[in-house]
């Protein structure tokens, strides 16, 4: 076993476990912190992969950005231990089979790929350089439609929230 | 044993140079509350220490003791696995992000084998360095939830709202810098200040990026929690805001992880827009002799040492002092004579010069402020720095497009 495998293994291991965690957590502010784990986790697959940029960014937005708003948001709401309820009768009948072809389609997926390739090399697609080439040349205008459509969805949120505080 | 370590000599260099760092490092956190405490007293008339140790200098040590010995008393209803998690996570992330900045310019040869002076160099030291500051967040914004207690709640809720809207001012105010170094590498940005060897300071980034620098250095005060902007513990309002409920080693460690950052944040304003360990003077045989301002320094700090420890009231100090400068004195000749050690010490004698420039201005604002209202606070972060910041970020590109990154 390489240094790699192990890192992976480990780091794949975090993952599972912190998803996991976060769904059978019964305190908001757990989960979240379960969350925070996987996303930490997967930065460091993306180290691993040799996409350093893409690493530092999941940080940085993921963990650092959102997931500080849905903390700040349970700590606001002052969020309590949720409650259970027992299965809902559309989650027994639809939600075990569908899980289960979930699962089935990602092992055959992973089943039928080839051996595994090895990390990105530096100064390929995913390098800062790569990645700037990529969103500035090649697909220029589906990133710049993607942010404009960011840009609605912020004006749609203030135009909601501004007409509650008026009425 | 050679054969050892020539085979895990990356390992093993790795690791001497990470507890070396945190020895250091933690000394310095020590001190800097010693020299903290000195120049507020200053500033404010008194003498500050003065009772422990020559000058007050055991004082750190006496803390340090009385923290270790305290009662470290958990509150009833925390929630204990966050609680005890929170200054732990503060302390780590702080201390970490400690390990991309590079002190010197020279690779330093131990046993044969050549390192860096610092621990990691990493193509995106300026991103992974923003990346564990943006989980800083958690230490302080978990440790005032998990009380259980209304004010650190309220410290927890004041200090990630800050630290969420100083954060796009922090990375935005360094694009500038990134656009004219081309990477993220903070030796790499060092090294694209110092392509005019003959500009010496006029080279820095610090002119072309003033406005930058000050987004900068206002965003990341907030970001350490720092006075002016220590309204998550302001004192007058909220007790101690997120580490009221916290005694002992665990008040310590945010204590510490609040001094570590404050050193980051210094060793970032002089790479980012001080020419890290580039020399204020231009190169050149004319200003050959800034080579020995090190020795000056040392020798100047030696020999007052050695002059205020005979005068010193108490025997001890009588005693230390002069041994202290002794020691200064004989460091300064050192220098002197040895022309390979005095080159090599050049990078880092700057480097930590500008570092502790940037230390005392931290106290001497703290010294001078008063704090900020929480309104006040927002509009700065909102209405000023950030159009600022995205402003110096067009001026930057258009100047680049217009003249070229040099």
């Amino acid at each position: 076993m390489t240094a790699q495998l192990i890192i992976f293994f480990v780091l794949a291991g975090l993952a599972v476990i912190g998803a996991l965690s976060l769904i059978f957590q019964r305190h908001p502010i757990h989960s979240a912190l379960s969350l925070i784990v996987v996303m930490v986790a997967l930065a460091g697959l993306y180290l691993l992969l040799g996409a350093e940029f893409v690493a530092a960014v999941q940080i940085i937005v993921y963990a650092g950005a959102i997931m500080v708003l849905f903390v700040l948001v349970i700590m606001l709401l002052n969020a309590g231990v949720e409650e259970r309820t027992n299965f809902s009768k559309l989650a027994a009948t639809a939600g075990i089979p569908l899980a289960v072809a979930l699962t089935a389609f990602l092992a055959a997926t992973i089943a039928k790929s080839g051996p595994v390739t090895t990390g990105v090399r530096p100064g390929s697609v995913a390098s800062t350089q790569g990645l700037a080439t990529m969103l500035f040349r090649e697909f220029v205008y589906p990133f710049e439609l993607t942010s404009f459509l960011i840009l609605v969805a912020i004006l749609g949120a203030l135009v909601l929230a501004q007409r509650e505080k008026r009425s | 044993m050679s054969a050892f370590f020539a085979q895990h000599a990356f390992w093993i260099v790795t690791i001497v140079k990470i507890i070396v760092l945190l020895f250091v490092i933690l000394t310095l956190d020590a001190y800097l509350t010693w020299f903290e405490r000195k120049v507020v007293a200053h500033i404010q008339s008194r003498w500050g220490p003065y009772r422990v140790g020559p000058h007050g200098l055991l004082q750190p040590l006496a803390d340090g003791l009385k923290f270790l010995f305290k009662e470290d008393p958990t509150p009833a209803g925390v929630d204990k696995f966050v609680y005890y998690l929170a200054p732990f996570l503060a302390l780590s992330l702080a201390l970490t992000s400690l390990a991309v900045i590079p002190f010197g310019p020279d690779p330093i040869r131990i046993f044969g084998y050549e390192t860096n002076f610092g621990v990691a160099d990493l193509n995106i030291g300026l991103l992974i360095l923003y990346a564990i500051t943006a989980l800083g967040v958690y230490g302080v914004a978990l440790a005032g939830w998990s009380s259980n207690s209304k004010y650190p709640l309220l410290g927890g809720l004041r200090s990630s709202a800050q630290m969420m809207s100083y954060e796009l001012a922090l990375t935005l105010s360094v694009v500038g810098v990134l656009l004219m170094a081309n990477s993220f590498n903070l030796r790499d940005i060092i090294a694209a200040q110092g392509r005019h060897p003959n500009l010496g300071l006029l080279g820095w980034n610090i002119f072309p990026q003033i406005l930058g620098f000050f987004c900068f250095f206002v965003a990341a005060v907030a970001e350490t929690n720092r006075a002016p902007f220590d309204l998550p513990e302001a004192e007058s309002e909220l007790v101690a805001g997120f580490h009221t409920e916290y005694a002992s080693f665990k008040f310590a460690m945010f204590f510490i992880a609040e001094y570590t950052s404050m050193v980051t944040v210094s060793c970032l304003c002089t790479i980012l827009f001080f020419g890290g360990w580039l020399s204020p003077f231009p190169s050149g045989p004319i200003w050959g002799w800034t080579h020995f301002l090190p020795t000056v320094f040392l020798g100047a700090l030696g020999l007052y040492l050695i002059w205020d420890g005979f005068h010193y009231e108490t025997v001890f100090g009588r005693i230390v002092l002069p041994g202290i400068g002794t020691a200064f004195c004989a460091l300064a000749a050192l220098f002197a004579l040895s022309p390979a050690v005095n080159a090599f010490i050049q990078g880092p004698f700057w480097f930590f010069s500008k570092v502790l420039v940037f230390l005392f201005v931290y106290v001497w604002v703290r010294g001078t402020l008063p704090r900020f209202r929480y309104d006040q606070l927002m509009a700065i972060g909102w209405k000023l720095l950030l159009p600022v910041s995205i402003g110096n970020v067009l001026l930057t590109s258009f100047a680049i497009l217009k003249w070229g990154a040099s």
